[in-house]
């Protein structure tokens, strides 16, 4: 009896206490919405396929990249990794029973789809047209439907603040015997730090949003300056959630990361503790460097001065993280398993996405750059590159344990390749015409760009057809794939030793933890 | 007599892991929550660094009486929370009850004096934003400051409403016996909480009453 067959019928589902289970309802629910904003992503690259604007009117080409970034934001990436596999993993990996607070953790995922029904009407109704980031004074008087969707990130912003304090009381109190801070493996370090973030810095952008809600609905002028109001003041709150934000989109993915290189590689990781520090390093340093979106905002040169180093800085703990995985390469058995593959693609996609952040964080730079297309392209190398590619390797390598099955490792190898091509053709030529001055949200553009713009909607196309291609083989697989066994990759953290898939508690016997999460058994062997 | 076993949540190993965790959890959320106020004290903060001369005058418009009434009987509904949780410690049911209660009627008192307050600034016109419509010269951007007045003191006045909620809910497990020495978390959580309430309006009253 596992946990997907322990309790029959619908209600089963939706009043489960698992977090198995709810980490499943939030995985079909994020990829979901992830398919949803692809869908509009599609659009916009197919309106720029000409330099005229053709296909849609411009007001038109603005809700759909607006609503591609607000759902792609807000419903699928901040609450993708943590809330599906950090709910489904973190008891696994810790040998507890369940999450701190289940009843708690249930309430989360009906929060989030109340803030996803509060999308949908205004998906429906009025739309949205001011960007993902909501800036004042537009936001404060365009005619569509701001309050709704600001409504509606406030109220995911809770579910995500919820999953937040879960999950840091889970790893603080529910540890096995034995799993010390330093056993914990680097996806619960990493999580744990996401987990602070979201804690820390949503209430900000939830009081902001309120605020533009009040704005809007009242006319109160906080944001308002020819009441004395000051747009500018929402970028400082918006941004000092915001950046952090990208925090905890990115840092699970590191953790995701960290896992992968080290079980396909079949090696201990390189600098564990290291690793581990520079996650908290980044969620604190993340948190004084929202100032390096507002270097044209007329912010004073020298908090901009600040602001870029602290931006700086974040790279160095980034950047230990990098040399670590690579290190933990380097004469390490390497198998070149579908997991493996999307590691390999994180680090190559997100030392880019990452290096050209550096680019952006330096003032005179970034007042070339800014507002074009290098500043969307390196979003993206960092988040889709980053987090999601991280993601979907995460869900081939907790794949067997969450469903126990095997995909097709051929198919997953093929579509790895697709999503890596159609990846870099969509957007290193958005880094190219970036760097000319193609500014970004227009429908239209003149015609030297051309070339470019086309190269990047052949590329996503090819992105979207590997992505698609992904989701059959692993649905295929549910029902035809090979059973999987207990613990295909030889992995030594806790949730391997768990039953596949894992029975409704866990573990029949509470385990008890003697060594580090990646005390590979050859690796004694070799020492002897 | 009090329920003999206290209830323990299949996924814990130990009532003590309970505790602790349902504790650290409550401190968490109040952390969340001094983040969320955070925001206004910065509007706040930029505002008044924009336009003092504005703050000056219009704080004047606020009665000092009625909010250090209400400072002093929030502070006393504090005393009589950490009375409460303390006599649950002590399995002193009777006395539980009767200092929840009387929590309950100083939240009350507080939000009856606020009543008083807001009805007062809306007759004068003294309002945010674009409802702004008081005779009275308020040099600079009176608007700006009565929105920070009603943003701040409402969204605590909310937080109040919220905590006699939950004051309410512990007193009907109080009567029926729920808690004691061996386990009173749910009264602790809803203590601190109830500081924190306290806290913010020891906050909120000396930056919008007392502007010097
Ligand atoms: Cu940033």
């Amino acid at each position: 009896m596992n946990y997907l067959t322990a309790k029959k019928g619908f209600k089963s589902w939706l009043f489960t206490l698992d977090h198995k289970r709810i980490g499943l309802m939030y995985l079909v629910a994020v990829l979901s919405f992830f398919f949803l904003g692809g869908v509009f992503a599609l659009l916009v690259r197919a309106e720029l396929w000409t330099p005229a604007g053709d296909m849609f009117t411009a007001d038109m080409y603005n809700k759909f990249f607006t609503l591609h970034g607000a759902i792609m934001v807000f419903l699928f990436i901040i609450p993708s990794v943590p809330a599906s596999l950090g709910n489904f993993l973190i008891p696994l990996m810790i040998g507890a029973k369940d999450v701190a607070f289940p009843r708690l953790n249930l309430l989360s995922w009906y929060i989030y789809v109340l803030g996803a029904l509060f999308f949908f009407y205004t998906l429906l109704f009025g739309s949205l047209d001011t960007g993902w980031t909501f800036y004042t004074p537009y936001s404060s008087q365009t005619g569509t439907s701001v309050i709704s969707a600001t409504l509606g990130a406030f109220i995911l912003g809770f579910s995500s603040i919820l999953t937040g304090v879960n999950f840091i009381v889970t790893i603080h109190k529910m540890r096995a015997p034995g799993l010390t801070w330093g056993r914990l493996p680097l996806l619960i370090w990493a999580l744990y730090a996401t987990a602070v973030i979201q804690v820390l810095a949503t209430p900000v952008l939830a009081i902001t949003l309120l605020l533009l809600v009040v704005e809007r609905a009242f006319g109160i002028g906080f944001f308002d300056s020819t009441i004395g109001g000051d747009p500018v003041l929402f970028q400082h709150f918006f941004w000092f959630y915001s950046h952090p934000a990208v925090y905890i989109m990115i840092l699970p993915g590191f953790g995701i990361i960290s896992e992968l290189i080290t079980v396909h590689a079949r090696k201990r990781i390189f600098g564990y503790n290291a690793i581990a520090a520079s996650s908290v390093a980044i969620a604190v340093i993340g948190f004084l460097v929202w100032g390096h979106h507002m270097f044209v905002s007329g912010q004073s040169s020298f908090a901009s001065m600040v602001f870029s180093f602290l931006t700086f800085a974040v790279a160095v703990p980034t950047a230990i993280k990098v040399f670590s995985w690579v290190a933990t390469l380097y004469r390490g058995s390497i198998a070149f398993t579908a997991p493996m593959l999307y590691a390999l693609a994180f680090i190559f996609l997100f030392s880019i996405g990452g290096l050209t952040g550096i680019f952006l964080g330096a003032i005179a730079v970034d007042v070339h750059l800014h507002d074009t297309y290098f500043v969307v392209a390196h979003f993206h190398y960092v988040m889709m590159g980053g987090t999601v590619i991280a993601f979907i390797g995460g869900i081939h390598h907790w794949w067997p344990k969450l469903f126990g099955r095997m995909y097709n490792e051929g198919w997953a190898r093929l579509g790895c390749f697709l999503i890596f091509i159609g990846f870099n053709l969509t957007f290193f030529s958005q880094f190219v015409m970036g760097s000319r001055g193609m500014p970004r949200r227009y429908h239209s553009y003149v015609p030297e760009y051309a070339i470019w713009h086309q190269l990047s909607t052949i590329g996503s196309l090819v992105l979207g057809l590997g992505l698609v291609l992904t989701l059959v083989y692993l649905l295929h697989s549910l029902f035809w794939g090979k059973r999987a066994p207990h613990n295909p990759w030889g992995g030594e953290s806790l949730e391997w030793q768990a039953a596949t898939p894992p029975i409704e508690f866990n573990f029949t016997k509470q385990p008890v933890v003697t060594s580090g999460p990646y005390d590979f058994p050859e690796i004694e062997q070799d020492r002897s | 007599m009090s329920r003999r076993y206290p209830p323990l949540a299949h996924h814990f190993l130990s009532l003590g892991q309970q505790y602790s965790a349902a504790k650290l959890g409550m401190w968490l959320f109040l952390a969340q929550e001094v983040l969320f106020f955070s925001g206004l004290f910065m509007a706040y903060a930029a505002f008044r660094y924009f336009y003092p001369e504005t703050f000056l005058a219009a704080h004047e418009h606020l009665n000092v009486t009625l909010g250090a009434t209400n400072t002093i009987v929030l502070l006393t509904s504090s005393l009589t929370m950490a009375l409460a949780v303390r006599a649950a410690q002590l399995g002193q049911n009777k006395q539980l009850l009767i200092n929840l209660a009387l929590t309950f009627l100083f939240a009350t008192t507080f939000l009856v004096i606020k009543y008083f307050e807001y009805s007062h600034k809306i007759h004068l016109g003294l309002l945010p934003g674009k409802f702004y419509s008081a005779h009275e010269h308020i040099p600079g951007q009176p608007a700006l400051f009565f929105g920070l007045y009603f943003v701040m003191t409402g969204l605590h006045g909310l937080h109040v409403l919220v905590g006699m909620g939950v004051i309410a809910w512990i007193f009907i497990r109080g009567l029926n016996r729920e808690f004691g020495p061996e386990y009173n978390t749910p009264v602790e959580i809803v203590g601190l909480y109830w500081h924190l309430v306290d806290v913010i309006w020891i906050f909120l009253f000396p930056l919008l009453y007392l502007v010097k």
